[in-house]
Formats: C-alpha cells, structure tokens, sequence
C-alpha cells in the first residue's frame, strides 16, 4: 500500500512513470519481499524471502503496484494449475476447467479482469499455455532477456519470466520494464532492448512466416486447427507472406524437455531440505531422516515425480543415455529452428496447445496426457527462443490461442506479429 | 617398507584463495567471524538466489595455473556435484568437472632423498566451499556455520608420480611455498586454507599395474601427511605380504592415535549426478590475459634460489632459507643492494633478522628495520667501524627506536676507538695490572693474547678497535 501512496503523491505533483499505478499480479515463485513467496508447496508454506526478485524492483521502480501473488502448480511443475498445495485455480472462461499451467493463476487473473497484468514464468510453455486457455496475451522473452534472480528455479536452462496481458501493447510495455541485463543473473543478456511499444504499430510488409507441418498434425483439435487456418489467412492479409517449413526433430522435443528439466529440476529443489528455511516437521533422528521426513511431507505427488525422474536421468550408468541424448537432442531442435530463421523466415506460427482448456480432474490421472499438452511450446524453451500465444478464437466456446515463435533475440519481430495478428482479428 | 615393494602416491590439495569476497557473491571471506554473519541469499541458498563469478578468484586460479605450468583453457565448465549434506547450502557444490581451468602442469621439488623429482598435475579447478558444522555448540544438536560457504577453492590434482612419504612432503612444501609466493593463498592449514587428501597404493617393483589404492583424509598438516602415508605403506605391505588383498576404501588419520580408521560407508561411494551448471555461462578467458597471466609471473622461488647460489655464491643452506618466502628473499636483495658482501648480508638475515621474527612470531612485513638501514649497519661493521658485537646492541637499539645506525652509534659513543694514545693507555693498564699473565705469555703460552685483548674489551666497554688493539699488545709485551 506504501507503493500506491507513492504513486498517488507522485500523480498529484504531475510525475507519471511508465507503470504508474498499474496493478500486477506475481506468479508465487517470484520472490517479494512484502508477500509470501510458497511455489504453491507445503514446504514453502509461509517462506518470506528476505530479498525480491530483480523484475518486482524493476516494476516497483517504474510506480507497478504488485497486487498479490498468484497461484502455480507446485514449483511450476504441470500445465493445469491443479497442483497446488493450496488448491486448483479455475478458469474465467468455464469455471469447470481448468486456466492451464502452470502460471494458471497470473491467466486467471488477467482473464477475469482483477489486474491489469501479471507475470509468470515459462519453462515448458508455463505462460504461453494457460494464456491460450484463459484467452490473454502470453510472452515468453528470449531466454536471457528478462534476469531469473529472485525466479525460483526450475529447469534453470529453460526458465524465462514472462507476461500475462489482456493485449499485446501491455506486453511490450512491461517486458521494457522488466527486460534488460542485470548483474545478478550470469545468464541474462547485455544485448541491447528493442523498442518493443514501437512494434506494435508495425506492419508485416516484407516478412515471411513459417508454418511447420509437423504442428498441424495428429493430435490437433480440428476445430483448434480451424482458427490457426483462419489466423494464418489474415496474416497473409495483413501483407505477410506465408511459407511451410518442416521442423522434423520436433518429435524429440517432448522427450527431451521432460529428461532436461526434471534433471536440472533434481538438483534445483535439493536445497528445501528443512535445514535453513521453510517447513521442517520436527528435528529429531539424524540429518537424512530430517531430510526425508521433509521432503516426504513438504513435496507433492508431481513434483517427486520429476525429481526422481531427474535423479535417474543424471545417474550414473545411464547419464548419457538420458540427459546426454536430451541434450544432443536439444542441440538438433535448436539448430533446426536457427536455420529455419536464417533461410529468410521471420517468425514461426504455431497453434499454442492441441485443443482449448481441459476440464479439472480430467488429465490428473494420466500425467503424460498433461505432458503433451506442452508438445507445441517446449521447443521454445529448449532452444531459447522468445515467443507469445495471442488469441485467435473460441473453439468449442473456449478460448484458442496462436503462437508466434521469433529468432533468438526477436522479440520485437514476435511483438510485431503478435501486435499485427491480434489487430487483424480485431477488425473482425 | 620391504624393498619389494614401492609406493605410488597422488595428492588433491584444496588451497582457498586469497580473495576478500566469495567466488559467487560480495559476502567477506573473513576467519573467524560469528557464525552465519557472512552470508547472503546466494550462499544461503535461498530459493531464486544465483551465483556470479568473482572475477578476483579467476585471476588467482589463473595464476596458480600458470605458476605450475598448467596448459590453461580458453573456455572452462562450470558444474553441479550433487549430494545432500547439512552444510551444502543448495544441496550440490559448484564445481569445475569435465572442463577445468588448467590440465597438465608440474612441480618440482626435492624427493626427500637429496635429490630433486618432478610431479606431475592432473588438474586444476575452481570450486566453492561448503559451510562447518559444529557439534560441540548446542546441546544435543548440531549447528550448521555457513560463513564458510561459497569460500572459493582451487583443488590441484597430482598425477600418482610421488614416491614415498619424505617425498609428499617435500611436494607439499613446495606447493605451498609456490602458492604463497604467487600471493595465490595465505596456506594457512590451520584455518583449513590448505587442506590435502591423499590416494595411495603399493606395488611390487616388477609389476606395471597399479595396486588398490585407499584414500587418506583427515591430515592436517604436512608432518601428519608423512605419517599417515608412512603409517599406510607399512599397513598396505603388511597384507599383501601375509598374502591378502587391499580394500579400496576411504580412511581416515587419527592424529591422537597415530593410525588410520575407516570413514563409514555412508560417508562415501556418492553418485555425484555432475551436470553443467546452467546458471553460469562458460568461463571464457581470452588469450591475452592467459599469457598476461604467464609473463606476469614474478620469478618462481626455484629460480629464485638457484641465482642466489650463483649470483651471490650463497651456500644451498643459505639460498633454500632465504628464499623460503618471497619478501624475505626480496628483503635480503635490498640489503645486499650493490656493494655488500653477500655472505655477510644472508648471516645477519638468517641469524639475527629471522630469529627475531621468530621470536615474535612475525612475517618480514613486520619487522621495523628497513632493508637500506640494516644495509648501513652491515656497512659499519665492514669497515671496522664497529665491532661484531656492538653491531648486535646498535641493532637491538635500531629495533626499539627506529633510529638510523650511525645516529645510534654517534649518540651512545659506540664507534671504535682508533686513538693510538688511548688505544695504548688499556695497553699499558691491563698488562701492568696482570704481571703474572704477562708472564706466560712471554713464557710461549699464546693463549694468554686473548686474556688481555678480553681485559681490554672490558676497560673500553667494547670499543677498543679489535686489529690496532691487538698489534699494540703485542708491542708492549714484546718490549719488555
């Protein structure tokens, strides 16, 4: 509340700042200093950090007001916001299904209009997903774009904050607020910020965009597929060129992602182990048993999951047969999509996810039914490019999202498409 | 040992670098601060936290590198070794594991036998500590200190090219003086700044194969080294000779009872899981700082003891103390300066400098006599003006004040008295007092000569010159 007073005093001597009194809502594996920051964990329950996340100083610099804390799959781990410790969140648009994952909660909640945006992040397509669901613009920047420092870690090779916005104009205005080279993260970029606002009005004269067979294939909800035949058109209408490319190492991507991650996921979450921080239920026996009893208690069914998947991946006898083929895997996806980008591609329209959002309870029991929910925006990730999901429509009365994929710092270019898309569907 | 056999021994020496900050984050590196008050959401491994270089604790790593000779990677890995223990903050220590900043490189040092021998390195990496664990603090429990963590280490790895325990030794004292020298690490063992574990096996002479070898840990200081390894060579060859086997296993020195036990099981056989730390990016050094790194090297204290034999014909005694640390051995080249004899020089360093830096305990940064007013000392004494052992009092007196020699010896009457009339006047006193010895010496007893140079020593309160002195007195007790 300090925070909007300030904005208040700064308002009445005539002193406005780019986010001047916008309410943002923080994905609950953000760190802030003023809120609880749990990942959604019973091992986290209460956790204060006692420091915040480069991107919450960032938007409280710019006059951003956080207006809480949203909810997650636990640790970020799932793409239907049903594994929370503190339960599921639900979706705007069906009350009945779920708003995807796992930054459900920032979708939601951009979605039913109680924030103006909201950040998430996206590891697996853990913005762009649940943004397709709820029917808001999702952007997840080039990996390095946005500082992790203060992001809990997940997939730490994968993990990007990203924006939930009603438009793509938010967007572009909060990733100038958030983006940009910072000292406490190794992994974030010195290269210089386009002007991304400035985008938003541009045109597709001159540009191609790629349209990958291997997205349009088994498994898409003819009705899903009607709606990016419909986007593509305008697109083309909107002086685009369209062009169809073929990224046959996307079938790797799944299996990749899901032996990188939770490997990298493994060693991320050793550290809540009831000795510094966070929930420890009770003290007694020796060092192990404290561990287990804490990791026993404090994790859910998904996240042991992923972690024994992990730990399995990386040990011994069989690390180069998991992690090491992902890897390898990974290296082919992304210089398939790089080369895509240099044989005069400007950006890559996808649908984000197979079909519109699934009721709760209906995937819970089949996690690899979930798994493929992410089959279009993993790849993304693996290879580190930035990319957004605008919505092109309701299918089955729910809404659909598109995803633009850009080269490896294009975010502008993906801003552009996703800018001139979500105009041309507007002229509607 | 039994001559049949020879041991084959390699080191990892973990050497914290002298930095003031950690390797990945701005908390202080300081000993012996209250516990858990240098740390920070990064050491503490606090949820969202990530590590940053030191760029400080690279160029130390460099510089070790290439004090030893190490090829040094352009690009270097960092990685996660991952294993639960109370003291590892993030539950995995960050390492360097596939790619190290510097492969191959060597030292050589004496083998222990009189000889010299070099040993190979395997490699050298960067690395953080771990945080201390403390069981004797509260009651029943045990504490977790986390100052420590994030601490940033080189560990060097040697090939198995060490021969016996005299020879560990005798590697490990180079090493450390190497490393001090390259102002690399304060190598203080006793604040755990050098700490060395060692891998040892046996074999007989006529086999190629390597025997099975254990680990030696838990040896905190260089003597307990020697012991230990001594200790497990004459274990090892007693069960291959009662013709059993080695296990391999980790074990660890009991200093108390002078022999080793076993770590438990638990302890060990980790599967560390490594994979590439992707919160930092590869370590990129560009080739102008690598070679910046090895002409920059100040000359090494093996080069260093070797031209003082040559250059200033110092014995192998004087030339190995007076280069046991880089400042003194710069200490005894600014007082030597241009025209001092050599000799002369490294026995007032070695004898009165260095005791009295023992004494209290003291490096030579320390001592308050500067090298140009210990030279003007030396120089007083070389041309007669004072005796040896009023050289000692003016440099007792140069201690305490400060002052320059010469003031000393002007204001406390010291300089030697030449004067023939006062020269002869003790003369003449101390033989007319002592008849009866000025006898036996004119009887054929030399020995007499030094019974009265003493008598005139003691008239004169030291300042008789000594060579006057003495052709005076031999006048006079020839005249009579």
């Amino acid at each position: 509340m300090s925070d909007a007073r300030r904005v208040d005093e700064a308002v009445a001597a005539g002193r406005f700042t780019r986010l001047c009194g916008a309410a943002i809502a923080v994905k609950d594996n953000i760190c802030t200093l003023d809120l609880p920051t749990t990942c959604g964990s019973r091992i986290l329950e209460g956790f204060r950090s006692p420091y915040e996340a480069t991107v919450i100083r960032r938007i409280r610099q710019t006059g951003g007001l956080v207006a809480g804390k949203t909810n997650l799959d636990e640790f970020a781990m799932g793409s239907s916001t049903e594994n929370s410790a503190w339960g599921p969140t639900r979706n705007p648009a069906d009350s009945d299904r779920v708003p995807g994952g796992s930054s459900g909660g920032s979708a939601a909640a951009v979605a039913a209009g109680l924030v103006h945006a909201a950040l998430g992040s996206d590891t697996g397509g853990s913005v762009r997903q649940p943004a397709s669901f709820c029917g808001v613009v999702g952007v997840k920047p080039t990996y390095g774009r946005v500082s992790r420092y203060g992001l809990v870690a997940f997939g730490s090779s994968l993990d990007q904050i990203g924006t939930l916005t009603r438009n793509v104009m938010d967007a572009a205005i909060l990733l100038e607020v958030i983006a940009g080279h910072d000292l406490f993260d190794s992994t974030s970029s010195r290269a210089a910020l386009p002007d991304l606002v400035a985008e938003c009005d541009r045109d597709l004269a001159g540009l191609t965009i790629g349209v990958p067979v291997e997205y349009f294939g088994e498994g898409l909800d003819p009705a899903v597929a009607a709606l990016c035949e419909r986007a593509l058109a305008r697109l083309e209408t909107a002086g685009a060129k369209l062009r169809e490319i073929s990224l046959p190492h996307t079938r790797f991507a799944i299996p990749a992602y899901y032996l990188i991650a939770p490997a990298e996921a493994s060693s991320n979450l050793a550290r809540y182990d009831g000795v510094r921080y966070g929930n420890r239920p009770g003290s007694a026996g020796t060092a192990r048993e404290v561990y287990e009893r804490t990791r026993g208690a404090g994790f859910g069914a998904e996240v042991k999951r992923r972690i024994m998947l992990g730990t399995f991946a990386l040990s011994a006898g069989y690390h180069d047969e998991y992690y090491g083929r992902a890897q390898r895997a990974r290296a082919r996806i992304t210089a398939e999509l790089r080369a895509a980008f240099a044989d005069g591609i400007d950006a890559i329209f996808t649908p984000t996810t197979p079909a519109p959002a699934f009721r709760i309870g209906e995937k819970s029991d089949d996690p690899y039914a979930m798994y493929l929910s992410d089959v279009y925006t993993v790849t993304a990730n693996l290879a580190g490019l930035p990319a957004a999901s605008v919505p092109i429509g309701r299918a089955h009365g729910l809404p659909v999202g598109g995803q633009i994929l850009g080269d490896l710092w294009r975010d502008d270019r993906v801003i552009r498409f996703s800018a001139a898309l979500e105009r041309a569907l507007a002229a509607e | 040992m039994s001559a049949a056999y020879e041991a084959v021994i390699g080191l990892e020496v973990h050497v914290q670098l002298a930095t003031r900050t950690k390797l990945f984050c701005g908390d202080l590196t300081e000993f012996g601060a209250p516990p858990n008050t240098h740390v920070c959401p990064v050491c503490l491994g606090l949820p969202g936290s990530l590590p940053v270089i030191n760029a400080a604790a690279v160029r130390l790593a460099l510089r070790a590198s290439a004090g030893f000779e190490c090829t040094i990677h352009p690009v270097s890995v960092f990685a996660r070794k991952n294993y639960f223990y109370p003291d590892l903050p993030k539950g995995y220590q960050i390492t360097q594991f596939e790619r190290p900043i510097g492969t191959g490189g060597r030292v050589v040092s004496p083998d222990g036998e009189g000889g010299e021998r070099a040993v190979r390195l395997r490699r050298i990496h960067m690395e953080e500590d771990a945080g201390k664990l403390i069981h004797d603090r509260v009651p029943g429990a045990t504490a977790v200190d986390l100052n420590r963590a994030g601490t940033p280490l080189i560990e060097i790895v040697t090939e198995p090219d060490i021969v016996s325990p005299a020879h560990a030794r005798a590697f490990l004292t180079r090493l450390k003086q190497t490393l001090a020298w390259l102002e690399v690490s304060d190598c203080d063992m006793e604040k755990g700044s050098l700490r060395v574990d060692a891998n040892i096996s046996i074999r007989r002479r006529v086999d190629a194969e390597l025997g099975t070898k254990t680990e030696l840990k838990n040896m905190n200081s260089f003597s307990n080294v020697e012991r230990a390894l001594t200790f497990e060579i004459e274990r090892q060859t007693g069960l291959l000779g009662e013709g059993g086997s080695v296990t391999h296993q980790t074990l660890l020195w009991d200093t108390g009872r002078n022999q080793v036990r076993p770590m438990r099981s638990k302890e060990e056989s980790h599967d560390y899981r490594y994979f590439p730390e992707p919160d930092l990016p590869p370590l990129v050094i560009d080739t102008a700082t690598i070679a910046e790194a090895t002409a920059s090297l100040p000359e090494l204290p093996a080069a260093r003891e070797a031209r003082f034999r040559e250059q200033y014909g110092l014995p192998a005694y004087d030339a190995g103390v007076l280069t046991a640390a880089r400042e003194l051995s710069d200490y005894y080249e600014d007082v030597v300066g241009v025209g001092l004899d050599a000799k002369a020089v490294s026995n007032w360093v070695m004898t009165d400098v260095l005791g009295w830096l023992n004494e209290k305990q003291v490096a030579i940064g320390a001592f308050p006599i500067a090298a140009s007013r210990l030279a003007e000392l030396i120089e007083l004494t070389g041309n007669d003006t004072l005796s040896s052992s009023l050289a000692r009092r003016v440099f007792a007196r140069m201690i305490e004040t400060g002052e320059r020699p010469a003031t000393i010896v002007d204001q406390e009457g010291l300089s030697q008295v030449r004067d023939t009339d006062l020269l002869r006047a003790w003369v003449e006193a101390v033989v007319t007092e002592h008849p009866a010895e000025a006898d036996r010496y004119r009887a054929g007893d030399p020995k007499l000569l030094a019974f009265f140079m003493g008598q005139i020593m003691k008239r004169s309160a030291g300042k008789a010159d000594p060579r006057q002195a003495t052709r005076l007195l031999r006048e006079r007790l020839a005249a009579d």
